[in-house]
């Protein structure tokens, strides 16, 4: 892959990707700031000040942002997670620029207007009670709790509702001047332009901006888990669900490829580290155990590439006339299986071609391309993302049964059940 | 790249043509990435429904996934799921799409499965269980669904009874559960034939090698399914329809408010679209965006969409508002279709929505899915191949006047239909 990756002199990391299959450039700046640097209080605060980027600087006010983006046919758009907010503009290469003069613009000199803030805490507390609406919501917001007892990966990235009715202006405002800053962050673009000459240009719009002298660095570590934890919640969904999560290691840990093996082998590879969501789990372990056994309406499993060790999820809808125990029971059968006889050689060949494929869609668009420069350089570094399928490759049967073993240990389970007062049991 | 690269698709690299059998394939090179995708339809929908059978079509489409005589269930996903492919089949109103992903070199075998799943389904009777097991788990998770629920009002309330817009695709759980073998065998027999059938293939194979590949799987299917009696009629509305649907321990209300709206063939149904980007679209959701979100933060997404289609599909306003802001967020939404009806654009905001519409083509083509998305509905709607490239002129063509006219037309605010769905009123 044609890559130019540097780091200018104020500490801003870029990554490039010349490439011209279509006339589009896409654009990201990602901060390495997300709910992993939120405390109670201000749970919540990093996606806040993402909204608050779109409310806009002295040069670029509010609709003048988006608006100039969408009257060249591009489009823009942010995202906040557990390491990162992101930022991001996909549009005619020929206006990439656009996109730079924007970024530089906003890490330096947005305004926080007191009014903005204020509206925008019924939009952000309407987004959350959007999300509470949904009962599989419900349930990962307290199996992450559960799981979770001292580091923040435990809260959801929306943040509690009372933090949401609470922080200030100031709250906001101190948490995007410490944290967005370019020796906090990366660029990352691909697309239909020079590289050379968009370096220049990075350089002419990103350049003047001053570094921060220091960065509040997260400390936390969540303790080893000594046995299993359970959570139930009761509502009126109408339908039960499951959830399970166990502690997985950070996405350096030599240990993440052979678990994304092991969770293809379980649930298919959509949930695996790269390119999720668009293959069918039909033939997978935990489909038959659950789904082809009438219990279960569907399950699905995410594995999630982190700074700091985070959660393995499998999930599952109960059909009715069944609960969300008999769906546990099948699972931690097939969880005890692999924990102990080693997967066969056509399962690991056919996880392993599965994950070829997902990579191959995954760097389809330009879009995506950029997103997995800057999103690897998160959590890693781009050479993660180049070397993934390679690292997969060398993956072993042994590799697959002994991180089942460490990870899957029945120890290390969080358990959650959601029952719906209106199924009929 | 051989081909310039800033080349919408086109006559110039598109390769068409119509099969004996009635099949139009549609083919384009893409060599970037070396996955193809197939998509496409057949001419199959819950329009064909019986009407005691409401959801046949779809469920039928479901079991025909589920198996072939060749390939039973487990074998049909252990070919697919092994070489890391996917293909789907979906029942729509009108027609039931079809669509698979692979590496490249699978063209053949993913035309193989579609074929299979199209003509030698088992519909074996565990399957049928399996199926339906599934699904009556899905509606039942919709009933509970506030989203689901409004607009399921909305059609309710703006479609007259018997047409199958104001029917779910998917049946409900009363007559799903009533659905039996002979129903989706009959029902297949009927309706899924290769005349009328479209079928577009992107990717890093050779315009020409798809065609024959489609020849050779598909080249000695035949048939005619029976033609279709016109759809009801759809009155206009004429006073405000609502619908409250509640639903208990919910934090937030969802509404959908609108009317029915021009079908894709209506002659201004291109002023629609322009009204319907300054309306709910453009920048950060149009005016509704601006009025709803930003200025008075009732909402995180509200926004507007007009489907078109064979129509008369909705044009609608959607939002997410807190239960105690429902009335002012319709008020909200009728003051910009007051605003939309009574004052003409101005000139900068229509060109801004003129070029949102034409600069962000290249976008929406920038994957395989994409072009071939945007094929099949070319052909669906027989806009003519060249259709992308007249479309900047046509768009342009288009004058404050025609948009005021098309909201005046197709949005009345004092007679719409009100779908809302949230916790139990005080």
């Amino acid at each position: 892959m044609n890559l130019l990756k540097t780091t200018l002199e104020n500490g801003l990391t870029v990554v490039l990707r010349e490439t011209h299959s279509a006339p589009v450039a896409s654009v990201w700046i990602w901060y390495r700031v997300g709910s992993r640097n939120e405390h109670l209080g201000i749970t919540g605060i990093s996606h806040w000040v993402e909204h608050m980027m779109f409310k806009g600087t002295e040069r670029w006010p509010r609709q003048k942002l988006d608006q100039a983006i969408a009257r060249e046919g591009g489009y823009l758009n942010a995202m906040t997670w557990y390491d990162f907010t992101a930022y991001f503009e996909t549009l005619p290469s020929a206006k990439a620029y656009m996109a730079l003069d924007i970024e530089s613009d906003r890490m330096a000199n947005a305004l926080f207007d007191p009014d903005e803030v204020a509206a925008e805490r019924t939009v952000i507390i309407s987004e959350r009670q959007g999300n509470e609406n949904d009962p599989t919501f419900l349930l990962d917001e307290e199996l992450s709790a559960a799981a979770f007892r001292v580091h923040p990966y435990g809260h959801d990235t929306i943040g509690h509702l009372c933090d949401l009715q609470t922080m200030t202006r100031e709250d906001l405002y101190t948490h995007y001047h410490t944290y967005y800053a370019p020796n906090n962050a990366i660029l990352a673009a691909a697309g239909d332009f020079n590289a050379g000459e968009m370096l220049r240009m990075i350089e002419r719009t990103f350049g003047k901006i001053a570094p921060r002298d220091t960065l509040p660095q997260v400390t936390a570590q969540e303790p080893l888990q000594k046995g299993e934890r359970r959570v139930t919640i009761e509502g009126d969904a109408g339908t039960d669900y499951l959830a399970l999560a166990f502690h997985t290691p950070e996405a350096t840990h030599p240990d993440i490829h052979a678990l994304t093996i092991l969770s293809t082998v379980l649930a298919g590879g959509s949930g695996s580290l790269v390119g999720r969501g668009s293959l069918t789990n039909y033939t997978s372990r935990l489909y038959r155990a659950v789904v082809q056994s009438e219990i279960a309406a569907d399950v699905s499993a995410s594995l999630i590439p982190s700074v700091d060790p985070n959660l393995y999820r499998i999930s599952a809808t109960v059909l009715p006339e069944h609960s969300p125990a008999e769906v546990e029971n099948a699972i931690r059968a097939e969880i005890n299986t692999i924990r102990t006889t080693p997967i066969t050689a056509e399962e690991l060949a056919k996880a392993k071609r599965q994950a070829r494929a997902l990579f191959a869609f995954s760097s389809e668009s330009i879009t995506n391309q950029a997103f997995w420069l800057g999103y690897s350089e998160i959590f890693a570094d781009t050479s993660w993302f180049l070397r993934y399928l390679e690292k997969l490759e060398t993956v072993t049967i042994e590799d697959v049964l002994r991180v089942a073993d460490t990870y899957l240990r029945p120890q290390n389970i969080t358990v959650g059940h959601y029952l719906s007062n209106q199924g009929e049991h | 790249m051989g081909r310039n690269k800033m080349a919408l698709p086109g006559p110039g690299d598109v390769l068409r043509q119509t099969l004996p059998n009635g099949i139009t394939v549609l083919a384009r090179e893409n060599f970037v990435s070396p996955s193809v995708v197939i998509d496409g339809y057949l001419i199959s929908g819950s329009q064909d429904d019986p009407v005691e059978h409401e959801g046949l079509a779809s469920f039928t489409v479901d079991v025909m996934e589920r198996g072939t005589y060749q390939r039973p269930f487990e074998q049909l996903y252990e070919e697919v799921e092994t070489v890391g492919a996917a293909f789907g089949f979906s029942a729509g109103v009108h027609i039931t799409s079809f669509g698979a992903k692979g590496l490249a070199e699978l063209l053949p075998l993913l035309l193989d499965i579609c074929n299979d799943v199209m003509r030698n389904p088992s519909f074996a009777p565990e399957q049928i269980e399996h199926a339906r097991a599934e699904l009556l788990s899905a509606l039942r998770e919709q009933e509970f669904d506030t989203r689901a629920r409004a607009a399921r009002a909305f059609h309710e309330l703006t479609y007259p009874v018997g047409h199958p817009y104001q029917r779910q695709v998917t049946g409900d759980p009363n007559t799903v559960a009533k659905l039996k073998k002979a129903d989706l065998h009959a029902f297949h027999e009927h309706t899924i034939k290769p005349q009328g059938m479209v079928i577009a293939i992107v990717g890093a194979v050779k315009a020409q090698v798809a065609l024959e590949t489609v020849q050779s799987v598909f080249g000695d299917w035949s048939g005619d399914r029976p033609t279709r009696s016109a759809l009801p009629e759809v009155p206009a509305l004429t006073v405000r329809r609502e619908q409250y649907v509640p639903l208990s321990e919910k934090t937030q209300t969802d509404l959908v408010l609108g009317w029915p709206g021009p079908s894709r063939h209506s002659p201004d149904f291109l002023a629609c679209q322009l009204a319907n980007t300054v309306l709910g679209v453009f920048g950060m959701m149009g005016r509704l965006g601006e009025q709803v979100r930003s200025q008075n933060g009732l909402a995180y997404y509200v926004y507007s969409s007009l489907e078109g289609g064979a129509g008369p599909g909705p044009w609608q306003a959607i939002a997410g508002v807190h239960p105690s802001q429902v009335e002012k967020a319709v008020s909200l939404i009728l003051n910009e279709i007051h605003r939309l009806r009574d004052e003409p654009i101005p000139a900068t905001e229509l060109e801004d929505s003129k070029t949102y519409l034409t600069g962000s083509l290249p976008l929406r083509l920038e994957t395989n899915e994409g072009v071939a998305g945007t094929l099949t509905y070319i052909e669906r709607y027989q806009l003519g191949l060249d259709y992308l490239q007249r479309y900047q002129e046509r768009i342009q063509a288009i004058t404050a006047a025609d948009v005021q006219a098309a909201a005046q037309r197709w949005l009345d605010p004092e007679a719409f239909a009100l779908g809302i769905s949230g916790p139990p009123r005080g």
